[in-house]
């Protein structure tokens, strides 16, 4: 009579205990119950249940996005607007540390400030005033200096604004315009 | 995955006919796609009119899943050695080659390894796999040992094999007389053994190959 566990059918050729086997014998078994195959069925399962949960995701984002509090931030000083030459740039942080954004002097009264971060993979941007462009090196992407808007390269949506202030001589922003267009 | 029954497959190539009807048969499984699974071996055909069927022996350590370096082989929980898996076969025939009974068989077209599953449609289901069905002299047997015990009480299941040094146990059973005290069937030494009519050394073939 077959005496053999119904679940440990198959015996490796040396006999020897399961510990005793290599490893590969754990990784590669030959009895059907212990292989990782995976079902065309189980695969469909993984793909609908995973692009549910990514679109319930966008749900989620949009949610917290309009329980959000849009408040504007306090105004913060920036430099002396004597300290920034024509065409020289200053990277800082409005409002919170992790808001990376980048001021930019492009003439005798013409302050532009961008968010660093390029709205393609969040690359920061170097300003170039001298070709009018806010560049991104990661993947060639290239804006506006005036605008702020995206003029070539993978990036489709424009750098968030921050908006500038300039009072007894001094740099301040004052808010933070976030744009999809 | 169906549990182990008490259903096993008996095999007596004494009692062989040579008729065909399994290899016919075979090729009716659903789970086979129409290809004969089955082999029907001529024991010496220059003398005799004796035929042998081959099966898969659905061995307790398969072979031929042992050597498939893309582990498309397997062995279901009721010890039963599956065709290869469609995504995984390579078609490399490592498995054809390295079977000691020859069994699995390399569909090209298809570049998929397909053997003798036990017609895993019906066996799973508590049927008799087609070959058995069929076979007018029941060499070929599906049943259990109880069975098999009553039908052929001058006859004994064994289910070990040997291939040079490899020493095989199967899930199927081959029928020996009842009084042949043999632990196994030494494979590779039959041939050099000799024959009751005619001596080994007359077969010129066998004695270059094993001399």
């Amino acid at each position: 009579m077959n005496t053999r566990e119904p679940e440990r059918l198959t015996i490796p050729p040396d006999g020897r205990a399961d510990a005793e086997q290599p490893h590969w014998r754990q990784d590669f078994p030959v009895d059907w119950p212990d292989d990782t195959y995976v079902s065309r069925r189980d695969f469909v399962k993984f793909l609908v249940l995973t692009s549910l949960a990514f679109t319930s995701g966008q749900f989620v984002v949009l949610v917290r996005n309009l329980l959000r509090q849009r408040a504007t931030p306090p105004a913060q000083a920036l430099a002396r607007l004597d300290a920034l030459p024509i065409g020289g740039s200053l990277v800082f942080s409005y409002p919170s540390p992790l808001d990376k954004r980048v001021l930019v002097r492009l003439d005798e009264r013409t302050l532009v400030a961008y968010g660093q971060s390029c709205t393609h993979l969040s690359c920061p941007v170097i300003a170039r005033p001298a070709d009018g462009q806010l560049h991104c090196p990661c993947h060639e992407g290239a804006f506006d200096l005036a605008t702020g808007r995206p003029i070539a390269g993978p990036p489709r949506r424009p750098l968030p604004l921050v908006t500038l202030d300039v009072r007894d001589g001094m740099i301040y922003a004052t808010g933070v315009e976030e744009r999809t267009v | 995955m169906p549990a182990a029954s008490q259903m096993e497959f008996f095999i007596d190539p004494s009692r062989c006919i040579g008729c065909n009807a399994c290899v016919q048969a075979c090729s009716e499984c659903d789970t086979h796609k129409g290809y004969s699974m089955i082999q029907l071996d001529y024991i010496d055909r220059a003398t005799s009119t004796q035929t042998a069927p081959v099966v898969c022996m659905h061995c307790d350590s398969p072979t031929c899943a042992e050597v498939c370096p893309a582990d498309a082989i397997k062995r279901t929980s009721d010890g039963v050695v599956q065709s290869a898996r469609k995504p995984r076969c390579i078609a490399c025939n490592n498995c054809v080659l390295a079977c000691p009974f020859g069994v699995p068989k390399m569909n090209t077209q298809m570049n998929l390894m397909m053997k003798c599953d036990m017609c895993y449609d019906r066996t799973s289901v508590g049927k008799k796999p087609m070959c058995a069905s069929v076979c007018p002299s029941q060499a070929l047997f599906f049943g259990t040992r109880a069975e098999i015990e009553q039908l052929r009480p001058r006859s004994q299941p064994i289910n070990t094999f040997r291939f040079g040094a490899q020493t095989i146990t199967t899930k199927v059973n081959m029928m020996v007389p009842r009084y042949a005290t043999i632990p196994l069937i030494d494979v590779t030494a039959a041939p050099r053994e000799r024959a009751v009519a005619q001596p080994a050394d007359d077969d010129m073939l066998l004695s270059a190959m094993y001399s």
